[in-house]
């Protein structure tokens, strides 16, 4: 008799414990099916900023100061005929793009070897060389802003587009080194090991075997050193004055100088968000990658 | 992985060591050099010691400057990490929704900085922009130009809306690298949600949030770009910010001297919290 009651008492306890599992289940579900309204949410709030720059960016100057609209009432393209017509503006965009290119093919190119070597070997002060590299890339700009101006025109180069490309490497090519260790430790040694024995000489090996395998390593590298070139302000627009300039600092400046131009400014706004939005697609899932440094 | 001792490994990291070394040592000897000098203009300088040194540590437009930022660097890691975290749950681990959600959370993290600045400024702005625009017609008395408050709130706003993409992308790298088995396992012993977030998910997101914490601090503290353009350091100096207040003194106001020893002491900072950076992700790494 017992035996049995501590037996059915056991049964009710699990029965018990099963029900409110279910229910823990069920409201669970409950919670996971509208769990996708989390994202979409706040999608729509990243967007609504944009949108609205969008906006205005098709609006004639009376439109967006006179009467408040939700859309454009009357969309012109007036306002990008006036960027893509008028030099000091288009020029910007191609200031912009050649030291970004030029910052990019340099930074990735003396990073290669260097990331190669912090990933393979052990050499003298390697540790403190690469914590050297991060402190480099933790360098709050606004320190840097004028003794680069000083040492740019001591050489020369104030206002040429190299000037801008090589004090973007300060940021970049740290951020090159670190994002390309991360994905060259994932290379196992053995491949370079094989290679040699097989009779390469490194150069061969790292230009035909190793540089393949990291292809996307470097690509998402490249597009770091493109993207944190491109959104740099304060040390672009100390370097350069008017051959060179870059687009944001044209935004800055026109806008003071004629007024409040809104549409042009807004639409200037939206090109530059246009190679980030192109390119987002191939490094979706890197990312999060580049952005912590090659550590995730 | 092991490595094998090689001092040669040198001359593949000279090219890379002599690039950053001209962007990154000369000025830096030049800001020392400023930083210990006084001068009366024709290029003439003398020797001052360590007077900008104390009268930048001593003056309380340096110490407000950088209250303002640790609050600053406070609030919006307060805000994001959290939120971070918990719109990274709710991500959609497969299908279709991914790339999609991928593809629009990382868009403000490609957007020039000073175009970010102009789009809250528009934003935000009472008589054209949305939020503005929508704030004042439900009656909030709300204008990031002259009330020192709301600007504080937007400069706030902009950096959540800029940042914690960046958050919840690091979030989500973490919690797809959770095997199923986990998650079986927890609804086998009947755990409840917050049980498998505190003891699977958290545990597994350690890593990452450590180096979001490190990097949204970082960044934070030296933030320039986007509050000049929104609130030029305004009202009065109320979102004048480490970065700002520097430049406002070295190119501004060009007195070289105390910005130069407040780079070094700014610099000094940064190299404190590099360090803290470094150390947990050697931890990091080893871990695997």
């Amino acid at each position: 008799m017992t035996v049995s009651g501590n037996a059915t008492a056991a049964t009710q306890t699990t029965d018990a414990a099963t029900a409110a599992m279910a229910r823990r289940t069920r409201r669970s579900n409950a919670i996971a099916r509208f769990s996708f309204l989390v994202p979409v949410i706040y999608i729509f709030l990243l967007m609504l900023p944009i949108y609205w720059l969008m906006n205005m960016s098709f609006k004639t100057n009376s439109e967006i100061l006179g009467a408040f609209s939700l859309w454009p009432r009357d969309p012109t393209i007036a306002n990008y005929m006036v960027i893509f017509t008028d030099p000091a503006w288009y020029n910007g965009y191609i200031n912009s793009i050649i030291y970004v290119v030029m910052n990019m093919v340099i930074a990735v190119t003396v990073a290669l070897p260097a990331a190669y070597a912090f990933s393979r070997y052990r050499f003298l002060g390697d540790k403190h060389l690469f914590f050297w590299l991060l402190t480099n890339r933790m360098a709050p700009p606004a320190v840097f802003a004028l003794p680069f101006f000083q040492l740019y025109s001591a050489f020369g180069l104030i206002d040429t587009h190299i000037a801008v490309a090589i004090a973007h490497c300060l940021f970049n090519v740290p951020l090159a080194v670190w994002i390309l260790e991360g994905f060259m430790s994932g290379v196992p040694k053995e491949i370079d090991e094989t290679a040699y024995i097989d009779g390469y000489s490194f150069p061969k090996f790292f230009v035909k075997i190793f540089v393949p395998l990291i292809a996307s390593g470097i690509g998402v590298a490249a597009f770091f050193c493109f993207m944190f070139s491109w959104v740099e302000l304060l040390i672009a627009r100390t370097l350069t004055v008017t051959v060179a300039k870059p687009i944001a600092a044209t935004m800055t400046r026109t806008v003071s100088a004629s007024g409040l131009d809104w549409g042009v400014l807004a639409a200037a706004g939206v090109l530059t968000i246009i190679p980030g939005a192109l390119v987002i697609w191939f490094v979706r899932n890197y990312i999060a990658k580049g952005f912590a440094l090659g550590r995730v | 992985m092991d490595k094998t001792w090689n001092n040669k490994a040198w001359f593949m990291v000279l090219p890379m060591l002599l690039l950053v070394a001209f962007s990154a040592v000369i000025p830096l000897m030049t800001v020392v050099n400023y930083s210990v000098q006084d001068t009366f203009g024709n290029n003439q300088f003398f020797w001052a010691g360590t007077d900008w040194f104390s009268d930048v540590l001593s003056s309380p437009r340096f110490h407000d400057a950088l209250m303002r930022n640790l609050l600053f660097s406070g609030i919006i890691l307060l805000i994001e990490v959290p939120l971070g975290i918990f719109i990274a749950l709710n991500m959609p681990r497969k299908g279709l929704g991914v790339p999609f959600c991928l593809v629009f959370m990382s868009l403000p993290l490609l957007i020039p900085w000073n175009v970010v600045g102009t789009i809250w400024q528009v934003f935000g702005r009472i008589d054209i922009g949305l939020l503005g625009y929508t704030l004042n017609a439900l009656g909030f008395d709300y204008n990031y130009v002259n009330d020192p408050f709301d600007a504080w709130v937007t400069v706030i706003v902009m950096d959540v809306w800029h940042w914690t993409s960046l958050v919840v992308l690091l979030c989500y790298a973490g919690l797809v690298s959770i095997p199923d088995a986990y998650y079986q396992a927890a609804k086998i012993d009947g755990a409840s949600r917050w049980s498998v977030f505190r003891y699977i998910q958290l545990p597994k997101m350690n890593r990452v949030l450590l180096i979001a914490v490190l990097l949204r601090f970082m960044d934070s503290f030296m933030i320039y770009t986007e509050p000049f353009v929104v609130t030029g350091g305004g009202p009065g100096n109320a979102t004048t910010f480490l970065s700002i207040d520097l430049v406002k003194t070295a190119i501004g106001q060009f007195d070289v001297g105390p910005a130069a020893a407040m780079s070094l002491i700014y610099f000094l900072i940064i190299l404190l919290l590099s360090w803290v950076f470094y150390t947990v992700m050697v931890t990091n790494d080893a871990k695997g």
